[in-house]
């Protein structure tokens, strides 16, 4: 793809000035790296407060009548259950029970308690448009899709985010994990969740695009707050053991397979009346024929995506779907495929990295403990 | 010390070349994790694959810019693979070489002209 071909977000201009490195990703220019480098900047993040456009990614709302139950048709997740204020992790299902996308869902009630919003679903920058037509093919007459392409979305991560964002919008240290809301604050209308993709405590902010500079540029004043690139948000997630979409999970991968069956509802599993279930009930019942594990790698260098993973014998049994070097752990980390026989934390397997066997040991994930507020 | 398009540096000490990668490559891989160096005795011709440079982002290969023998690939960076963002054209240096022809290194860009190659990327 040309540079000419790629959009950019209502942040463009800053991350430039900031000295980011910019790449094309799904579709956007985006910075990948600012002058501290991934390394600083994860760590940054793992400290204090990263701030991370992600902008790119797919933002709407669906109305209707009953949009909750219809978007169970398109999910195996709990969603008539989904109380207001509340957010949840799900994944859209092709009718072979493989993954078209993993995406958060909302109902973010105004404080004021003012009315039912409909669903808020924030899904991959690199998938939107399929998604959004999935949705509107399936669901045609019982949603309408609203695509929020004037609103542009901040990341604000890390074990100081409460206390920054708390300055700027009191209302959002009220909030624990997956609590949504929508609110006025930074003289605008926002709507936050507390949420994110690093593993650490922090909020997802969802701006008018036209108040997106001026509330990044308000955020990185405060000195606890640093821009983070692409580059960081993927080690981050990586280490905090989150799937990524295209990477570790694509459309022949299920949620059982992916280690994401949290994702399929008790009620959806009794009732089967989602996309794919009898494959899914299947390997739930008999377990899958592959199952995403985490990886350390005990020697040599970080393997990566498309690394093979080799029995101690050496028979090949897997792929390395992700994998790179940890800042947190100061050592190579890696998800990938592996037979369940042989996904049990502990396990020694090999990764084959430049043609050499390295040793390797099935991990328990996440790499790095999770952070989550989950109470106040 | 002399230089390549593929952003190595070249520095002729009698017949034993040291060589690394410049500067400007070390920014541009960012913080380096991993280095894999050649083992000595190993025969290189000029553009074969010297050692592998891993950093936070990706891996990528260092060739070789002139033929010759390794005698040593620097086992310092095994354990403080981040000299090579330190000090890139000093202590992060990749291998030693017995060159086959000195000619070799002479006929490499000098640091005025690497610049300006630089200066057209």
């Amino acid at each position: 793809m040309s540079d000419e071909t790629l959009k950019t977000t209502p942040l463009y201009e800053a991350h430039v000035a900031a000295g980011a490195r910019m790449v094309p990703f799904a579709g956007y220019s985006m910075p990948v790296q600012y002058k501290d480098g991934v390394l600083k900047e994860h760590l940054w993040t793992r400290e204090n407060a990263g701030l991370f456009d992600v902008s790119h990614m797919g933002q709407a709302r669906l109305r209707g009548v009953s949009p909750l139950s219809a978007f169970e048709e398109v999910t195996p997740g709990d969603f008539i259950g989904l109380k207001p204020g509340k957010q949840r992790y799900s994944v859209l299902l092709n009718r072979t029970g493989g993954i078209i996308d993993d995406l958060m869902a909302a109902r973010p009630i105004s404080f004021d308690g003012t009315g039912d919003d409909g669903l808020f679903v924030v899904v991959n920058g690199a998938c939107k448009d399929n998604d959004f037509k999935v949705i509107d093919d399936e669901l045609a007459g019982q949603v309408r899709i609203e695509r929020l392409e004037d609103r542009a979305l901040m990341a604000l991560q890390g074990p100081k985010a409460a206390e920054v964002l708390a300055a700027h919008a009191p209302q959002a240290a009220a909030m624990v994990f997956m609590d949504a809301r929508a609110f006025s604050a930074f003289g605008t209308d926002v709507i936050v969740s507390r949420s994110g993709y690093t593993g650490e405590d922090g909020y997802e902010i969802s701006v008018p695009a036209s108040e997106a500079l001026r509330i990044w540029n308000t955020l990185l004043a405060d000195e606890r707050v640093r821009p983070i690139g692409l580059g960081a948000r993927d080690s981050l997630r990586l280490e905090a053991g989150l799937p990524l979409y295209g990477h570790d999970v694509d459309e022949t991968v299920s949620p059982v397979e992916a280690d994401l069956a949290f994702a399929v509802a008790k009620k959806r599993r009794e009732a089967r009346d989602f996309p794919g279930a009898a494959r899914i009930a299947r390997e739930l019942a008999e377990g899958p024929s592959r199952k995403r594990v985490g990886l350390i790698v005990l020697e040599g260098a970080p393997a990566r995506e498309g690394a093979q993973i080799a029995d101690e014998a050496g028979n090949v049994v897997g792929v390395v779907t992700s994998g790179g070097f940890s800042p947190s752990l100061g050592k190579p980390i890696a998800m990938g495929f592996a037979p369940p026989a042989l996904a049990d934390v502990g396990t020694r397997l090999k990764v084959i990295v430049r043609g050499k066997a390295q040793a390797a040991e099935v991990a328990a994930m996440p790499f790095v403990p999770h952070r989550y507020v989950r109470k106040l | 010390m002399r230089f390549t398009k593929d952003h190595e540096w070249v520095v002729l000490e009698g017949d034993v070349a040291t060589i690394g990668i410049t500067a400007y490559a070390a920014d541009q891989l960012g913080d380096v994790v991993f280095v894999e160096t050649p083992e000595p005795g190993k025969a290189v011709k000029a553009g074969d694959n010297l050692a592998v440079v891993e950093s936070v982002k990706a891996a990528s290969d260092v060739y070789a810019p002139i033929s010759g023998e390794v005698i040593e690939g620097n086992a310092a960076l095994g354990d403080a693979p981040e000299t090579v963002n330190d000090q890139p054209e000093g202590a992060g240096w990749f291998a030693r070489i017995k060159v086959a022809d000195p000619s070799e290194v002479e006929a490499l860009m000098d640091r005025a002209a690497y610049e300006d190659f630089l200066g057209t990327l």
